[in-house]
């Protein structure tokens, strides 16, 4: 089902963590669904990101992407990292069965999301930046259950 | 990983060497059709009816009650649509649950389409039919109640006698699919007031593509698929000679060693339950604990999804199946985990393991170990987890 590519970053994901004091964190997606991604930022004066760790709830796809999105932003500046695109991580990563290109634009938004937080407590725009649409937000005040 | 561990008995059976031997002959020796007139073929026809008696043996009821289908989801199939037609003019209420099969949930779905109108009944947090609640939605028009036997994901069995009595004695047509309960658990057709039973041979390590419909004699049931006048002009098609005699031997040897096989497999079962619940935090038991299919494991791991973990235990050997949408092709997480109350993120995390007559406590013990380290790795990959462990410190 899934690619060489795919199953190396599933079974060894790089990058995973958390980074204290992060320049920029972004969650994405929603646990309705089945994947949530978050990741990480840690962002220079030069606007070099330095460092970056992610963690993620999900399939094997979701796990995936969300490693080879990390390596492909490591060490580019926040211009280069809006060019990592989903498409840009589906063909690193060999592709991805059609059920999960989704996972692919979740690894892309959880960028845009992290970037952004970045961005507005730096107070700076990013060029083709938007937004987030992040929905992860929406079941916060329903009491979680534990067993 | 030369180790295969299989845990996924409720997806289908290893077919067992003895099923596949009786079956032989009848591919290259006998292998006349059985509607044929001389002596080479006709004698096939004996065959035939000695599986029916096997069958119906095992169930308390009469050889020519037995109609051989394609496996289970026909028997859903025609048990329901054909049930509508012929006592449609009486009524068009159905009443199942929430839980049942796709094989039944679709098709209760096709016939509401055609004017048909069904009651899904909820369940309990175990996943249990009320009695009580299957009597509050029979009507006037009712023309058939389907319930299953036992659930194929949580494994919960259904009171399926009471239920059969209430449904009875307001004179409905009682329907249940026992794909997952033949052979695992006694039937008796008489004492539940059964007046149709669905079941399949794969699941009791008979050969795939072969089930069988128990029809109550005096239930009216149009034929399902129209030909010849094989199973008594009701399904017509050459009959699959090879996949019955299968079938039957898998019967035979299914039923004879029930007692014996069960109690091993529901001492695996719990020993494989307690080992969970204490070496996992953050888990939970679906299905009810005690009404449970003798070989049914099913658990939801929190913080983490289902997919991953099987992936993961596919590379430790091991098979398994879960509810999560991951692995059904859809953003949503299985209706019956739904059902019985699951919220999606517990649902994404569950695991159904199911056990085999081969199963050992080792398999199991293998299997324990794996998981714990496999829950503990994906939880501090989870997002979800950190959350939830940055919660417990400011508590």
């Amino acid at each position: 089902m899934y690619t060489e590519k795919v199953m190396d970053h599933f079974q060894h994901p790089r990058n995973v963590g958390e980074i204290d004091n992060a320049s920029g964190v972004g969650t994405v997606g929603n646990a309705k669904c089945g994947d949530i991604m978050r990741i990480y930022l840690d962002i220079d004066e030069n606007q070099i990101i330095r460092d970056v760790k992610f963690k993620t709830f999900g399939c094997g796809a979701a796990i995936a992407t969300s490693s080879m999105a990390t390596e492909l932003v490591k060490g580019k500046n926040i211009q280069e990292a809006m060019q990592v695109t989903n498409r840009a991580v589906m063909e690193a990563l060999d592709g991805l069965p059609p059920v999960k290109v989704h996972c692919s634009l979740l690894a892309e938004e959880a960028i845009h999301a992290a970037l952004w937080d970045y961005a507005e407590k730096n107070g700076i725009k990013i060029e083709g930046l938007e937004k987030p649409k992040s929905d992860i937000h929406e079941d916060e005040e329903e009491e979680e259950e534990e067993y | 990983m030369d180790r295969l561990i299989y845990l996924d008995n409720a997806a289908t059976t290893r077919t067992a060497p003895e099923v596949v031997e009786a079956m032989l002959p009848y591919f290259t020796e006998n292998y006349g059709n059985p509607s044929s007139v001389y002596g080479f073929a006709s004698g096939n026809k004996e065959v035939l009816t000695k599986q029916r008696e096997i069958i119906a043996g095992v169930l308390g009821a009469k050889a020519n009650e037995i109609y051989f289908t394609a496996g289970g989801t026909e028997s859903d199939n025609w048990a329901l649509t054909a049930t509508a037609e012929a006592y449609g003019s009486k009524g068009k209420h159905i009443v199942t649950s929430r839980i049942e099969h796709h094989a039944i949930l679709h098709t209760c779905e096709y016939l509401e389409k055609r004017g048909y109108e069904v009651t899904y009944l909820d369940v309990d947090e175990n996943g249990l039919v009320d009695p009580a609640a299957v009597e509050a939605a029979i009507r006037p028009d009712t023309i058939l109640v389907s319930i299953m036997f036992a659930n194929n994901e949580i494994g919960t069995i259904q009171p399926i006698r009471e239920i059969g009595e209430v449904v009875h004695r307001h004179g409905v047509l009682f329907h249940t699919d026992a794909v997952q309960a033949f052979a695992q658990v006694p039937i008796n057709v008489d004492e539940c007031h059964i007046d149709m039973l669905s079941a399949s041979g794969h699941k009791l390590n008979g050969p795939k593509g072969i089930g069988f419909l128990y029809i109550r004699k005096g239930v009216k049931i149009r034929s399902f698929i129209h030909g010849g006048a094989q199973e008594r002009k009701r399904r017509a098609g050459t009959e699959n000679v090879p996949g019955i005699v299968g079938l039957g031997k898998a019967v035979e040897l299914a039923a004879t060693t029930m007692q014996e096989r069960t109690a091993k497999e529901k001492e695996l079962r719990d020993h494989m339950i307690r080992r969970i619940e204490e070496e996992i935090p953050y888990c939970r038991l679906n299905g009810d604990r005690v009404k449970r299919l003798p070989n049914n494991v099913n658990f939801s791991f929190q913080y983490i999804e289902g997919e991953s973990l099987l992936i993961m235990l596919d590379m430790k050997g091991i098979c398994a199946s879960s509810g999560s949408a991951c692995t059904s092709g859809s953003l949503d997480p299985s209706h019956v985990l739904l059902a019985i109350g699951l919220p999606h993120e517990i649902a994404h995390g569950s695991l159904r393991l199911t056990l085999g007559a081969e199963t050992t406590k080792e398999d199991l013990d293998y299997t324990v170990d794996c998981l714990k380290e496999i829950v503990a790795q994906l939880r501090s990959m989870s997002p979800l987890y950190e959350d939830f462990l940055k919660k417990q410190k400011n508590k």
